[in-house]
This record gives structure tokens, sequence and C-alpha cells, in this order.
């Protein structure tokens, strides 16, 4: 698995503007804890898939709500920020 | 019995798992537990067209056969055959979500894999074509190799045709070839791409809609309007408990006092009359009244989870439960504990840090239930005069929103001392979808308060029944000799007992007849108005005519400082066997529930005290 895949710092989740359709670029799963990877995982979180922050709950801190394929999910930021993102072209 | 085959619903959360279950078997349902664990086991009966039954089986929603939480073990041991005192499936229907196929194939190809006969209900097919989506099942059919019928649950749309494939391979068994299982990859990154492969076979079209509920969102989830909005619903769901139950909660009243008076007019005076009147339908009339707000609260519970709404609420709650180290998550159940602490209780099961759940079970009872209303209200409207402090605010109603506040400050209070000592650990986190927002559907909420009346009025009937029953022989027995000049509560055994521990409550302000009705209400709250009122029924026998006389035999007797620390009391005291059962049976042990009384009760005993002598002392 790739559990070390090269990660462009450039970018998280996290820091993704709303709106803004963009491309998992890469995880990283040892900076979450296994329980965390392992639902991330299961919600979809994978290189390559499509993801766009739709909402964030308050300015700083709160979760994010981002749109992965279809589905709506809802992520502490701490969490959408071991996540990083290349922007669609 | 055993003859009906056994079928399983499994599949996501979400994935209309329940809705199914409920359109398929109707009102003929089952409501139990899986043993040693309180995950709900829901069974029904479904009639094959050719009338053959099958037992269905709704499973908690899952991810994957990776449990993270209780629920979810059950579900993968059910499936594979390892539950306790279950036997394995004759076959499984899985239940996709149409409009959101990339992730839900992942598990259906987990499943499939197992080799059981499987079904596929690609459910939700009308959210698929609201979204744009043009599928074709039987692609989907070819590429499994398992029969795949698109449904929507909430219309009962697809179901004949369910029940058709379901006949079909329940009769050919396994003799349906399992494409997918030769070479299912075990790790699920691979199955992920293999299920995005296959939900973009399938998928013949997509019109790229901006779905509506992304709208509504920005305003849900907006940190000023959304936060307003919330409150707003709040409120209202709080108003209506108190304003819309007053037509139907009379009613119940007038019925029970009509009962009394028919039973009255049977019978001639005896200790049996006495039994019935004053012990059972005092008691479980007393209890029963607040039928109707609890189905008002749980109705809207019910509503906002179906919208979609709840998760919404969550995700705004997040940062504030996440500075008292709980997560947003945790709003679900404590939301569900001002209905009643049990059910709020089970539904942490989804709550997958075990600290972060053991310590929301801690503070659900402090959420103020609807057990503690008939208390409320009645010491409210005995000692708190009904008079304006502003235009449209009374003293009494803010009274008691005071005390739900203290609940939940009180809670806030002690689970940031908890997470930071007893149930210590790294914060929980918080990773939740969120569903669609949806119309919810009538038929489904009217089975859910079925369900929860069902509940309520079985213990009416036994755990109160029964406590009011003995309470009124302890104060019946022994019968004070005529002419004696002891009162017959002071000589009865209660009246003995309670008179025993009354030292240890007058510290803080509590008389003879708190300490006596503080021991049934052990049994539930609303046991304590019972309780008083049978005391004065016994007491005084001019006052058993209704609640004018109980109210006025209240204001004779007790202090305005008494009746204060006799409501702080009631915010704490952990006041309910089943909140302590349920909570035993969560934590699979006596300490937790054990921790939990005493701390209850210890916080319970000084906030009454502090407040006793601050009335005192402020000459009220
Ligand atoms: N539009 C639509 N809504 C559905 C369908 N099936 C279920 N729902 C709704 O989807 C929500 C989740 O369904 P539920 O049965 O609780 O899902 P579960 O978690 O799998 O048990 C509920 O609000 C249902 O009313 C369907 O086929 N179409
Ligand atoms: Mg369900």
């Amino acid at each position: 698995m790739n559990v070390h895949a090269p990660v462009d710092t450039s970018l998280s989740l996290a820091a993704l503007p709303n709106g803004r359709q963009a491309t998992v670029a890469g995880i990283e799963w040892d900076r979450l804890s296994i329980p965390e990877g392992r639902r991330l995982r299961e919600l979809g979180f994978d290189e390559g898939v499509g993801v766009e922050v739709l909402h964030r709950a308050s300015i700083g801190k709160g979760p994010i709500a981002v749109r992965i394929g279809r589905m709506i999910v809802a992520l502490r930021r701490n969490v959408a920020a071991t996540i990083h993102v290349s922007l669609a072209a | 019995m055993n003859a009906a085959p056994l079928v399983a619903l499994v599949g996501n959360p979400n994935a209309g798992k329940s809705a199914l279950f409920n359109a398929l078997t109707g009102a003929r349902q089952k409501v139990g537990n899986y043993p040693g664990v309180t995950v709900e086991r829901k069974s029904g009966r479904l009639v094959l067209d050719d009338g053959r039954p099958v037992e269905l089986v709704d499973l908690p929603g899952t991810y994957s056969l990776e449990p993270s939480s209780p629920d979810e073990r059950v579900t993968r041991d059910f499936v594979t055959g390892r539950q306790a005192g279950e036997r394995l499936p004759d076959a499984i229907v899985i239940v996709l979500d149409a409009s959101n196929l990339d992730n839900h194939l992942r598990f259906a190809l987990q499943l499939i894999a197992l080799g059981l006969p499987v079904v596929i209900a690609l459910n939700m097919f009308d959210l698929a074509e609201r979204d744009g989506l043009k599928l074709d099942p039987q692609v989907l059919t070819r590429e499994l190799g398992v029969p795949v019928v698109p449904t929507v649950a909430v219309r009962r749309r697809g179901l004949e045709d369910l029940k058709q494939q379901l006949s079909g391979i329940l009769e050919h068994g396994a003799a349906i070839p399992l494409r997918a299982s030769d070479g299912v990859p075990e790790d699920i990154v691979t199955l992920q791409r293999r299920a995005r492969q296959l939900a973009q076979r399938a998928t013949v079209s997509e019109a790229p809609t901006r779905r509506w509920g992304h709208a509504l969102d920005s305003i849900a989830l907006h940190p000023v309007f959304g936060v307003i909005l919330l409150f707003a619903i709040l409120f209202v769901m709080f108003q209506a408990v108190f304003t819309w139950a007053t037509v139907p909660a009379d009613a119940i009243d007038t019925g029970f006092l009509a009962l009394e008076q028919w039973i009255k007019g049977l019978m001639p005076d005896s200790i049996l009359r006495s039994l019935l009147t004053d012990g059972v339908i005092a008691g479980v009339g007393a209890v029963v009244v607040f039928l109707p707000q609890i189905l008002i609260l749980f109705a809207f519970i019910l509503v906002l989870e179906a919208s979609g709404y709840m998760v919404r609420a969550a995700f705004l709650m997040d940062r504030m439960m996440a500075s008292v180290g709980l997560s947003g998550r945790a709003f679900i159940p404590l939301l569900s504990s001002f209905a009643c602490a049990v059910p709020g209780i089970m539904s942490t099961r989804t709550i997958e840090d075990e600290k972060d759940r053991l310590t929301t079970i801690l503070i659900a009872p402090l959420m103020t239930c609807s057990a503690r209303l008939p208390v409320y209200t009645l010491v409210i409207g005995a000692f708190i005069p009904n008079r304006a402090v502003l235009p449209f605010v009374g003293l009494q109603g803010l009274v008691m929103f005071g005390l739900y506040v203290m609940g939940v400050v009180g809670a806030f209070f002690v689970a940031l001392v908890l997470r930071n000592t007893v149930t210590k650990g790294a914060s929980s986190g918080f990773m939740m979808e969120m569903p669609k927002y949806q119309l919810p559907n009538v038929r489904d909420v009217a089975l859910g308060l079925l369900g929860r009346t069902e509940i309520f009025l079985r213990r009416a009937g036994t755990i109160i029944a029964t406590t009011t029953i003995i309470l009124w022989a302890l104060l019946t027995f022994p019968q004070v000799p005529a002419g004696s000049k002891v009162s017959q509560v002071n000589y009865s055994i209660a009246g003995r007992i309670a008179n025993t521990i009354e030292p240890v409550f007058r510290p803080i302000g509590f008389n003879r007849d708190i300490a006596l009705a503080l021991i049934p209400a052990m049994a539930a709250r609303e046991i304590a108005v019972a309780a008083i009122g049978t005391v004065y029924a016994i007491d005084d026998p001019e006052s058993d005519q209704g609640g004018k006389k109980m109210v006025e035999n209240l204001r004779g007797r007790w202090s305005l400082p008494t009746a204060l620390a006799f409501l702080m009391w009631f915010v704490f005291a952990p006041q309910c066997i089943s909140t302590i059962a349920v909570t035993r049976r969560e934590t699979n042990g006596w300490k937790w529930p054990a921790f939990m009384v005493g701390y209850l009760f210890a916080l319970a005993y000084v906030s009454a005290g502090a407040t006793c002598w601050a009335a005192t002392a402020l000459g009220l």
C-alpha cells in the first residue's frame, strides 16, 4: 500500500478554498491514528479521487464538509491537513 | 419456527436498510437484543409470493467487515455465522444507495465474497434520478453475478421484484455462480478502485446537477446562521413539548380520573379498593400522562434524524463538544437523552472511540429527561409565583429553563473533568458521512413512535406499577390502631424507614416526606410525584380529590428553600434504575454504573445543600 507515497506538501485539503475542484495527491497515513486511517479509507479517500470543500463550520477551527464522489463527509481539520490535493486542471 | 429461512439486510449506514425492512415486514416486527450486547436485534416476518415465510433481520449499518464499534461487530459476526445464538443466514440482501455507488459497491464486493446467496437492492433509485444519474442495473448483475433489483424503499417500488429474486436464490441456494468472489482482493484500497470502476461501467449518463442540498447546507452549516437555525429548531421542539401536549395529556388525566371514580362506584371502601385507586391507578396514571410529551420529543428527534439534519447539527456542535473533549457525534445521543437517557445511552453505540463513548454515557443522565418534567411541573407550580418577568417570559418558565441549563452546564463541566481524569485519552476524531436531505417518511416515523410507545407503556405497567404497589403497601401497613395520635404515615413501615434516613437529608433541607419519596423514586423519577401524592392521600384523607389539594399540602409543609433544594436534587440525582441497568449492559460491568451513581449522588447532594443554604441565607 502507498503508505509513503511522495506527497506534495504545498496544498492540504484543510487549506483548499471552498468550491475548488481538486484531486487527492496523497495522504500521510502515518500522521493518522489507525482507526482514523481506516475510516478515511472506508469513506473512499484515496489517491486520484476528486474532492471539493463545500462548507466550513467556522473560521479557523471546527470541521469541514467535503464532497468526495457523490458523498459529503464531515472531517476535522487536523485530519484534512494530512490529505494533500492538487488542483484540477 | 426455525423452518423459516433467515435473511439479513446488510449495507452501509443510510442505504435505506431500515426503510426497506419496514416496507417488507410492515408492523410484523420484533425488537430484541443480541445476547451480551445492547445492539437491538430487529427482525420481522416477510411472506414470499408462494406463501413461504422468511425471517428478515435488519442489521446495523457498517462500511466494511472490519468493525470499529459494537454495532458493526454484530453485523460482521452475523454474516459470518459467528454471532452467538444465531445461525448463519440463508441469504443476504445487500442494500446499496444507487446515488452513491462508488462507495457502497466496495462493501458489497466484500459481502459477495463471503459466498452466501445474495440479492442486491439498488435502493434510492429515485434519488439517483433526482441527481441526474442514469444507471443500468443489468451491467451490475452481469459484472457481479448476482441479481440486482432497483428499489425505492420509501415508495415501496421494486419490492415485488426483490421478493421474487429472493425466492429464487433461496430455492437455488449458492448454485448461482459468484463471479466476483474469485479473486476479490482483501485490501480496502484495491477494493475501492474496483468499486469505482464498476460504478463507472454501470453509469449510463451523469448530468452534473448542482444539488439543491448544497443551498440548504449553505445555511444549515453556516457558522452564524446555522447555529441560529439549530437553536431555533431546539426552541420550537421544547416549546412544542410543553404546549402541544396539554390537550392529550389532559384527556389521559381525565380518563384515569374517570376510571378511578368508576372503581370507587363499583366497590365498597376496602383495602383492595385503596390498592387499585391510590396504588395502581394514581401511580401509573401519574406517569402515563407524560406519554404525549415524550412522543412529541421523540417525533422531533426521529424527524431530525430522517431528514438528514441531525448530522448537520452534530457538525455545528463539534467545535463546542471538542472543547470538553467530546466529538460532535456525542450531540445526537445527548439530544435523545432529553426524551429519555435509555435510548440516548443506547445510541452511543455508534461512537467509535471507547473513552469518548464512555464519557457520553456517563453524562447522558444529566440531560433533563421527560421523567423529570412531572417533578419540576409540580414543584414549580406550587412554589414559583406565576408572574411575568419580561413580556412573554414568565417566571415559572424561566425557572424550568434554568433547570435544563443547569443540567447541560453540569454535563459539560463533568465531561471536561472526566476527560482529564478517568476517561483521559487523546481527543477523539469526528468523521461522518452527511446523508442527503429528505422529506421524512411518515410511515417510518410512525413505526418508530409506535415502538417507543410500547416500551414506555410496558415500563409504566411493570416497573412503575410494581413500585407504586409496594410503596402503597409499605405506607398502608401496619395500620395505625384506632385512637392513636401517631399518623398513619409515621406508623407505617415506609414512614419508619423515612424517619430513620431523614437525618441524612436534613442538612440539605429535606423533610420526611421527601426522604420517603426518594426511595421509590429510585425506580423512576416520576414516582416521586406519585409517592408524595400517596403520602398526602393517606396522611390527609381530604386531599385525594385532585391536584389542587396536593399543591396546598406542599405549600403548607415545605419551605421555599426546601422546594428549591428538591428541584436541584432532581437535576443531578441518578434516580432511575433503567438508566443504571442500561449503563451496566453498555459498559459490560458494574464499575461504570457504580461510578456514575456515586458521582451523580454526590453532585446532587452538594448542589441541593448549597441551594438550600443560599436560599435560606437570602431570606427566601
Ligand atoms: N428517496 C428515498 N429515500 C429513502 C429510500 N430508502 C430509504 N430512504 C430514506 O433514507 C434515510 C435513511 O434510511 P434508513 O432506512 O434509516 O437507512 P439505514 O441506515 O440503512 O437503516 C431515511 O430518511 C429513509 O426514509 C429510497 O429508496 N428513496
Ligand atoms: Mg437503520
